[in-house]
């Protein structure tokens, strides 16, 4: 984490303000605010069911926010469908990664570009097979037949077919061996570095998360309690009691 | 190779008998009042009672018997029956599967000319393609946007009134009513589509089920304009471009220097319901390849997935019923005209399930799967009609039959609508250079 964080001030690419989401009556998110300004990575951890999922989902419209305003590059999106926000190059790997399991790697990459210019085709593809190239060589094998982490990039590759400003990410480490995950977060890294792709990821894995983004919110019961740089967080006592374990606190002691 | 396996391992004679003896014990249930006793009207018209115990005894026997063979010999292995075909046969199977298409194609291009003096094949050829077309139409529809629709005959039934009232109130000819039946089911495809946009799966099948039914009850009592449950009768039949088929001077066989036959009529639907076939098989093909049937087929596997990614689920959902519909109304309008009557008979649920257990049978998605389907199962309804009573078991049988081996269908295997690198792995840097260069 060489690089410093970027600047912060000036409209921020995607604010959320005072946003209420319910489940029929059932409030999930009781009015959140966040910030994610252009560069930045943004992780919000927190525990199941606190509202991390349901957040990114409002944000890209399904379920819609019952107060509150989604701003994108200043634009209101809060009442947009769903498919029209993706048209504003906002990209969501979405929570169990969602790939078309009985196409082939090569058409679930295709239909990511779906609302891209296809004169970036080749570009954006050999973009991803650079950051994945596991994919390459599983191109024309049907997305049902990857294995866990593969799937995984997969989603994330998709995304990336659509020229995304914006990065969502939900979940990228669930289910994934340690190995796979530090792969997966460096690939992220890399995205954020190279391509300036800024990245919005909700993570139950606390410990990589806080390590790799610039600044981090902690949700609890639908509400944002603490913000402030990842590495802060990973210091806060509260924090590490809360969602680091045992060993992973001593990591992290160990390498500072 | 299933009994190499099991010569390694311990038969289990007891095992296979408990098992023998639990799958009788089922058969006697199942059987006891199916088979085991009979029932017939007597003098008095009341209802006369006769066991038939030896029956009962043989169908318990052969259960018993097939399930202790299956344990014992099997061992419990699965069955494969791709194991059981050898080697070479499924090579060569595999050779030749590129050329079925084709070769199909040339054996319906010859069926005319090789059974022109035989009626019955030609008309059942031409009831066959007209499943084969509606089974394509359907596939669009469940195969490819993954929507189950209960109700297509719907669609059927709007092609068929739309080209009988047309042809009948305002003269015009077949082929300027197939292209307005085509639209007016379309158009009822997407009628049908709104109220259904937020339904999958089940509600969807119930709530298409009864569209059809609506579509069916309102031809029925609709008396003024459909004639109701007499239906339309003496629909002008197709000419061969203005020229009818009939002995007269100016009709098709005076012109062409020809004997007058009845057969030149049946031979010309033959071929015009292998053409419209035909084209329904290109349109899915050449859509499946487009961004619109790729968003068809990605919306059959992930929904919430499919807007993410910015495609309109609405209007993938609608495109996919109006084109679906639209090859429904058009075969429904050859219908029409083949027949010279129609009636709501004809539009019957049973009409739906039939396509598509053509579709499921035929392998979802699979062109020539459906075909294949459609050939067997009209074919085998004829075939067996001589033996009226076991049809419908051995039609029950061939489908559990299938759903056991080949669940997803006789073709089950999806071709993919994007090749990058198969033929020639072509380096995307490199391709990527010649493109900018």
């Amino acid at each position: 984490m060489s690089a410093a964080a970027p600047t912060q001030d000036g409209v921020p690419m995607l604010a959320v303000r005072g946003v209420k989401t319910y489940y029929g009556k059932i409030i999930a998110l009781k009015g959140v605010d966040l910030d994610v300004h252009p560069g930045e990575i943004v992780a919000l951890i927190g525990a199941n069911g606190a509202g991390k999922s349901t957040l990114m989902m409002t944000i890209f419209g399904t379920p819609r926010a019952r107060e509150g305003r989604i701003l994108y590059e200043g634009r209101d999106i809060t009442r947009l469908p769903t498919h029209e926000i993706a048209k504003l190059r906002i990209a969501q790997a979405p929570e169990g990664r969602r790939i078309f399991s009985r196409m082939t790697v090569m058409e679930n990459l295709q239909m990511g570009a779906s609302v891209a210019d296809a004169a970036h085709f080749e570009e954006d593809l050999a973009r991803v097979f650079r950051l994945f190239p596991r994919l390459k060589e599983r191109l024309h094998q049907r997305g049902g037949t990857l294995s866990g982490g593969e799937q995984q990039m997969l989603a994330i590759g998709r995304a990336l077919m659509s020229r995304p400003r914006l990065l969502l990410l939900d979940e990228p480490s669930l289910g994934l061996a340690p190995l796979l995950v530090k792969q997966i977060f460096s690939a992220i890294r890399e995205l954020n570095e190279r391509d300036k792709l800024t990245v919005f990821l909700v993570e139950q894995n606390a410990f990589h998360a806080l390590k790799l983004a610039h600044r981090g919110y902690v949700m609890i019961n639908g509400q944002i309690t603490i913000s402030g740089p990842g590495r802060a967080l990973l210091k806060r006592p509260e924090i590490r009691a809360a969602y680091l374990e045992g060993s992973r606190i001593e990591q992290v002691q160990g390498k500072r | 190779m299933a009994q190499e396996g099991n010569s390694t391992r311990q038969r289990d004679f007891a095992g296979a008998l408990k098992h023998a003896a639990l799958a009788a014990l089922i058969a006697f249930g199942l059987f006891s009042l199916l088979v085991g006793i009979r029932t017939d009207t007597g003098s008095g018209g009341a209802l006369e009672l006769t066991a038939r115990y030896e029956m009962l005894a043989a169908f318990v026997a052969v259960a018993f018997i097939g399930a202790f063979l299956r344990e014992f010999l099997f061992a419990g292995a699965t069955f494969d029956a791709a194991s059981y075909v050898p080697a070479a046969l499924r090579g060569f199977a595999a050779r030749i599967a590129p050329f079925l298409g084709p070769a199909f194609l040339i054996v319906a291009l010859a069926v005319p000319i090789i059974f022109y003096d035989n009626r019955y094949i030609l008309d059942l050829s031409i009831q066959i393609l007209t499943y084969v077309m509606l089974g394509w139409g359907l596939n669009i529809v469940v195969g490819l946007a993954g929507l189950l629709d209960l109700g297509y005959v719907a669609f059927y039934a709007v092609g068929a009134y739309s080209y009988a009232l047309l042809a009948q109130n305002f003269d015009l000819s077949f082929w300027i009513c197939l292209p307005l039946a085509g639209i007016l089911a379309a158009f009822w495809g997407i009628l049908l589509g709104f109220p259904v946009l937020r339904l999958r799966g089940d509600y969807l099948a119930i709530v298409t089920l009864a569209f059809g039914e609506i579509i069916r009850l309102v031809l029925l009592n609709w008396q003024s304009l459909t004639g109701g449950p007499n239906g339309i009768s003496s629909i002008p039949r197709p000419s061969f471009f203005g020229l009818p088929f009939n002995s007269d001077e100016g009709g098709f066989a005076h012109t062409f220097g020809l004997e007058f036959s009845p057969t030149h009529r049946v031979v010309f639907l033959y071929y015009v319901i292998l053409v419209l076939a035909l084209i329904t098989n290109a349109v899915t093909i050449r859509l499946r390849r487009l961004p619109i049937g790729r968003a068809w087929e990605a919306l059959r596997e992930d929904e919430i997935a499919c807007r993410s990614l910015g495609i309109n689920t609405t209007n993938t959902k609608l495109t996919a019923f109006a084109i679906g519909a639209m090859f429904g109304g058009f075969a429904g309008s050859f219908f029409a005209t083949r027949q010279g009557f129609i009636s709501p008979e004809s539009f019957v649920f049973q009409e739906s399930a039939l396509v598509l257990a053509i579709v499921v049978l035929g392998g979802m998605g699979s062109q020539i799967g459906v075909a294949i389907a459609a050939t067997v199962m009209l074919g085998g309804f004829e075939f067996f009609r001589e033996f009226q009573q076991y049809r419908m078991v051995v039609f029950g049988l061939a489908m559990v039959a299938i759903m056991i081996w080949r669940p997803r269908g006789l073709i089950s295997t999806r071709v993919p609508s994007v090749f990058l690198t198969k033929e020639k792995p072509v380096d995307i840097a490199l391709a990527r250079e010649e493109g900018r260069g």
